[in-house]
């Protein structure tokens, strides 16, 4: 593959999408600059605040240290895809009721992570979520209402 | 950011040879290491092999009740299934002491390896660091150095190897198997990363191209309980100041067998052969414990910042075998 880039495909949200990239365009970047889902934030760029983190297959990861072209095919789920029709994801509408944010520049990447965690075995204690949340840092310091959104869900879901 | 060429591995057989003829190539599996330090112009790589998509990422049973870790098993994965948790719970907790839930997701076991050291001077790009960049010298000897290796270090380089799985991969001295050019190689745990000597950008056994395809586990030591326990500056998401895999059997009042690595206080993980020797066939005691903690030690070479090391994972190692004599801590739920 040479210097005037690549297509890479795969389902974005549940729609098929193809844009063409750079070997070095990271899967972040992509989202955001060429198929204008904004949802997904930049903080760091180096795997440590998790404001990038996206579902992959159903599994959360950080869109930063990813490559576009490693995505080839991949299931991929952004905050856009989160809500059906005008209804807010249940995590969305616990973050909403919790006031559990400020600024809401982490809030895409903390939700995102929440969805998944979910769905992972995770402990009931509220010590097991929050080392669970630990890859998402939150500036503002909106940590314990983040907690009772997650805890809310959690409960509701039982 | 330096732009470099991609492909997509998907002929297995020839790929050591096709990796090792580029030159300046990286298999690319879960990126968290690789491309981090792409992003800070540290590696430089020509040409970024993706091996995610080959057929590593299933775990087997090994005939001899040991366990069989392909390469491309995520962390996440590995400390979730069941067997670990129940057989090795000295490697699930390791692996969930490490990083963050979504780096565990993305983090393979074959990476994890070979992750690069968290030292700042060679993290920077800029300070002389003889790791990124042969013969430029060792910014961390007389800069601030808290977070670097008393054991192992040489006058080139004391980065530390920052591996949580390493420590527990080392006490159950696992084999790395490795792809070669010709077929398959077998690497003892212990031997697999090198010493820093003289040459310390030289980080393991590997040759250019090869490739590790699995991680095999010998089976769990009847009748024994493993645990690790690490401390760091914050509970969560940090790399380790000292770290302890021990894997502890005690019969009739005896040490029969006992295993111990250690993480964050060396150049490469820590196996303690000479602390296992003199508590083996001892009655436990935690005067016997403090004594094989201060063993290995004895050749410790403290810098500047960083001599509260040594009290700190001796106080880890005798607490983990105390908790070990006592019972088998509770893998955690994450």
């Amino acid at each position: 593959m040479g210097d005037f880039g690549c297509d890479v495909s795969f389902i974005l949200n549940g729609e098929p999408v193809s844009c063409r990239v750079e070997p070095r365009d990271f899967l972040l970047d992509t989202l955001r600059e060429k198929l204008d889902r904004t949802g997904t934030k930049k903080g760091c760029d180096h795997g440590q605040c998790g404001a990038c983190t996206v579902l992959v297959n159903g599994r959360r990861v950080l869109s930063c240290l990813s490559l576009a072209l490693m995505h080839e095919g991949d299931e991929i789920t952004t905050i856009e895809g989160l809500e059906s029709g005008d209804e807010l994801h249940p995590m969305q509408a616990a973050f909403l009721a919790c006031d559990a944010y400020q600024c809401g520049a982490c809030t895409p990447g903390q939700i995102m992570s929440a969805v998944a965690l979910c769905d992972e075995p995770v402990g009931p204690d509220d010590e097991c979520v929050r080392e669970a949340m630990s890859g998402n840092l939150c500036r503002c310091g909106a940590y314990a209402h983040i907690l009772q959104a997650v805890r809310q869900v959690r409960a509701n879901r039982k | 950011m330096r732009s470099f060429a991609f492909s997509r591995a998907i002929d297995f057989a020839s790929l050591p040879e096709r990796a090792a003829l580029s030159g300046k190539s990286n298999y690319v599996a879960g990126g968290t290491t690789l491309l981090d330090l792409v992003k800070l112009n540290v590696m430089q790589p020509g040409e970024v092999i993706d091996i995610s998509r080959l057929p590593l990422s299933e775990m087997s049973e090994r005939a001899d009740g040991g366990l069989r870790i392909g390469a491309l098993v995520r962390n996440s994965t590995l400390a979730w299934d069941r067997r670990v948790r129940v057989r090795y719970p000295v490697l699930a907790e390791a692996l969930l002491s490490g990083a963050s839930p979504q780096i565990r997701n993305m983090a393979t076991t074959g990476g994890n390896i070979l992750q690069r050291t968290r030292c700042p001077y060679f993290r920077d790009n800029i300070s002389p660091c003889n790791k990124r960049e042969p013969r430029s010298g060792c910014a961390a000897l007389d800069g601030y150095n808290r977070s670097h290796a008393v054991l192992g270090g040489s006058d080139a380089c004391v980065a530390t190897h920052p591996s949580d799985l390493c420590g527990a991969l080392a006490a159950l001295e696992a084999d790395v198997i490795v792809r070669t050019q010709s077929g398959e190689r077998r690497i003892a745990f212990d031997d697999f990363h090198l010493l820093p000597g003289s040459t310390p950008h030289r980080e393991n056994v590997l040759e250019p191209g090869e490739l590790i395809v699995a991680v095999e586990l010998p089976p769990p030591h009847a009748g024994a309980r493993s645990w690790y326990l690490k401390t760091r500056d914050r509970e969560s998401y940090e790399f380790a100041l000292a770290s302890a895999a021990v894997i502890l059997r005690v019969e009739n009042g005896v040490i029969k067998f006992v295993r111990i690595a250690l993480g964050g206080v060396g150049t490469k993980p820590w196996r303690c052969r000479a602390a296992e020797a003199l508590l083996e066939g001892t009655i436990p005691s935690p005067e016997i414990f403090k004594s094989a903690a201060r063993a290995i030690f004895a050749t410790a070479r403290p810098l500047a910042h960083n001599a509260f090391k040594i009290p700190l994972a001796e106080r880890v190692l005798v607490h983990v075998l105390t908790l070990l004599l006592k019972d088998q801590p509770a893998v955690r739920h994450l």
